[in-house]
């Protein structure tokens, strides 16, 4: 009892001093670090969101590039054709995502596995060529895209002589919805919730015995997985100001899968490491070799995996548990 | 006197030399990503991912540019030339477009292939004033000088090509009755526009059937039924090398044989003419800038053999069939002439205002092809020759046409 206070204040103070790191982070580097930053935190989002299906229901997507389009799509629809400010683009962003993704949740409720893999796969490469289709070409302007104004910072300042520049303004406003959209995640995923869809994955026939409503369950968490990935892909779009058929290749799905295992499944901070290695790995494979920088990033894959086949959070987890025994429980991200 | 004329030509002499010591001064002149030792230039290309096929025109400038710094560099300074992956993806072209300028402070950004991830970074460099240079896409819009004036294409624009073929026809068929087949996309409507606008009044007439088709189609089978029925003697075709083949095939199995001319996009022989049948094209026009390096009738010339030193010395492993080589090759030079033009002015403005003042006959290009830009024509090569296939190779006729 009074070690667990303990515990609690130290997580306090180092949550603020992480918060403070955070906040002058941004100064004390260029606008293009910053600007890989918000790209980072953009894809801890759509990785936590691939997570919550994935890693706690046990639910396989290979389609979350898709909800990511089109979230992104419908944050530029929105700034473009109706001039509605980019911080409003959010909440539509998720509701539209729940909804698709709700609605796929749907056959997901008869397909395990391997074939729900393969559903979300098709849609993945669906929606590429359907964002191109000429009917709806008045608004996704078709193979060219949309390209979008950076948000303005609201207010002039400067600080360790740096100014707040449109990149750092989108820096703490990315933060800022990490950070609420995490604190969703965490609320939902460590109660009764997250029980229900980890029971779920682990048998689901005992699960329905324990009265856990499968149909709705496994709807629900497609839905709140697609949403989370829709606003990452809103983010996106703000940030980088474009969007093109091309941004949402079969690929990202992929790399939002692979930031997925890499972090480790089913932890809420590994969403972060996750985004951090599918930001930086294939910069890092390119620097090595133009020739084959894929062949580099499978080297990568394949040696991270079996140094830690639980994932970053997995191996943050194990040293924990061996360094001691306290500090392994109160870090537990389940 | 005698020793007054000396002071005077002495005075002469000394202010001679001072003037002229002061304007090489005015004239070294240098901004972000350039000094006396060194230019640094970016550039973005597919080097993963499905459009990868292309890095072979980054591999082949980069191999041109090393040849250049071994023979000392343009004008005493060694070129760096930092090239980065973005797999054709727009998002990453954005990311590596501002490593490369915020980070590696490159003076220009050159080639960035292309349409969908120069369009992501367009904006951009125009708000940073960095020269976005003689990028790798046909597409009509970065030929637009007054709303951006920081960005130059390179290849023919699909519009000029539309144009090459519209006059052809206007010369040689003035009464022609044309059926067109296009590809529903901003490419498609780039060729359809130039084509119009070069057929002037008499599209209206002459154009008697236009049908198009969208990427996701399985085929042109019905289309090109359609355009038959139209009683068409001439046909504009305007498709992707897939839809390409489909179409010349389908053609010669309805037996409707009109004058049959095939957008440049399309010329592969190898993914194009062979797959629809080598005896089918025959007859089948298409536009043409660069020399074909399998061409038999350039093998012979000092062109053709200074290139395939250039690659067997710098680029050893690229191949010496693939277009590309060529394409990266004569790019390059593009650029080495520009800064060679700048001089000791190595200002982003001035390397921009080079870029606008070029007129080059490159080995490469086929004869009577050029480069030639001006402050209101950032459209660098204009000018094609058209070729006919005769069921083995491109033959070409004629003379270079266009501007």
């Amino acid at each position: 009892m009074n070690g667990s206070a303990i515990d609690r204040k130290w997580m306090w103070i180092g949550g603020l001093v992480l918060l403070a790191g955070l906040c002058v982070l941004p100064f004390l580097v260029k606008n293009y670090r910053v600007f890989q930053f918000n790209m980072v935190m953009i894809y801890a989002i759509a990785v936590l969101g691939l997570n919550i299906l994935t890693g706690w229901n046990g639910q396989i997507s290979l389609g979350h590039g898709a909800f990511y389009a089109i979230g992104a799509y419908a944050a530029a629809i929105l700034m473009d054709r109706a001039g509605i400010p980019y911080w409003a683009t959010l909440p539509i962003a998720a509701v539209v995502c729940f909804l698709f993704g709700f609605l796929m949740g749907f056959p997901a409720l008869r397909l395990g596995g391997h074939y729900l893999a393969l559903a979300t796969f098709a849609l993945a490469l669906a929606v590429p060529q359907l964002l191109k289709y000429k009917k709806i070409e008045g608004w996704t302007g078709g193979v060219g895209g949309i390209v979008l104004t950076k948000p303005e910072p609201p207010i002039v300042f400067s600080f360790l002589g740096q100014p707040l520049s449109a990149d750092r303004w989108l820096y703490f406003y990315i933060l800022a919805i990490l950070l609420v959209m995490f604190l969703i995640a965490w609320r939902l995923l460590r109660g009764r919730v997250g029980r229900a869809l980890v029971a779920i994955r682990d048998h689901p026939i005992a699960a329905s015995a324990m009265g856990i409503n499968l149909p709705v369950f496994k709807s629900l968490t497609f839905g709140v997985s697609a949403a989370f990935t829709g606003v990452a892909g809103a983010l996106g779009a703000t940030a980088i100001g474009f969007v093109s058929p091309d941004s949402f290749t079969v690929f990202l799905s992929i790399t939002f899968l692979v930031g997925v295992v890499v972090g480790g499944l089913a932890s809420i901070p590994g969403a972060i490491a996750g985004a951090i290695f599918i930001q930086y790995v294939p910069n890092v494979a390119d620097e090595i070799s133009k020739s084959a920088p894929w062949a580099i990033y499978g080297m990568f894959l394949i040696i991270l995996m079996y140094l830690m086949p639980t994932g970053f959070a997995g191996m943050v987890r194990l040293l924990l548990a061996r360094l001691g025994r306290r500090s392994a429980v109160s870090t537990s991200a389940r | 006197m005698t020793i007054k004329r000396f002071g005077v030509g002495l005075a002469l002499i000394a202010a001679t030399t001072a003037l002229a010591t002061t304007t090489a001064f005015a004239q070294k002149r240098y901004d972000v990503g350039a000094d006396d030792k060194e230019i640094r230039i970016g550039n973005v290309n597919p080097y993963s991912g499905p459009a990868s096929a292309y890095s072979s025109i980054a591999k082949s400038i980069d191999a041109y540019i090393k040849k250049i710094n071994a023979e000392g560099g343009v004008n005493g300074r060694q070129i760096k030339f930092i090239s980065l992956d973005d797999g054709y993806n727009p998002a990453r072209t954005v990311e590596q477009t501002r490593r490369l300028v915020e980070q590696d402070e490159v003076l220009a950004v050159f080639n960035p292939l292309g349409t969908p991830p120069n369009t992501a970074i367009h904006k951009y460099m125009n708000q940073r004033k960095v020269p976005h240079l003689f990028l790798a896409t046909g597409a009509t819009l970065w030929g637009d000088p007054k709303n951006f004036p920081w960005t130059i294409g390179w290849q023919p624009s699909y519009q000029s090509e539309g144009k090459i073929f519209a006059a052809h026809i206007l010369e040689t068929k003035p009464n022609a009755k044309i059926g067109i087949l296009m590809q529903n996309d901003d490419y498609g409507k780039d060729y359809l526009k130039g084509f119009l606008d070069g057929l002037g009044d008499k599209a209206k007439t002459m154009v008697v059937k236009q049908v198009t088709y969208e990427v996701t189609d399985p085929t042109v089978d019905s289309q090109m039924v359609e355009l038959k029925a139209s009683g068409a003697d001439t046909f504009f075709n305007i498709t992707t090398p897939k839809f390409a083949a489909q179409a010349i095939k389908k053609a010669a199995e309805i037996g409707w044989k009109p004058t049959h001319y095939l957008n440049n996009v399309s010329s592969s022989a190898g993914s194009v003419m062979v797959p629809a049948g080598a005896e089918n094209g025959v007859g089948v026009i298409t536009g043409l800038y660069l020399k074909d390096p399998t061409d038999p009738q350039w093998q012979n010339t000092q062109e053709y053999k200074d290139w395939l030193a250039f690659m067997q010395k710098w680029l050893p492993s690229g191949d010496l069939k693939d277009g590309f080589n060529v394409y990266g090759y004569t790019v390059a030079q593009t650029l080495v002439a520009t800064l060679k033009q700048a001089g000791d002015n190595l200002t982003r403005e001035n390397v921009m205002k080079q870029a606008a003042n070029l007129n080059l006959d490159l080995p490469m290009l086929l004869p009577g092809v050029n480069i030639k830009t001006a402050a209101d024509d950032f459209y660098p090569i204009e000018r094609m020759q058209l070729a006919r296939w005769d069921g083995k190779t491109w033959a070409l006729f004629g003379k270079a046409m266009g501007r």
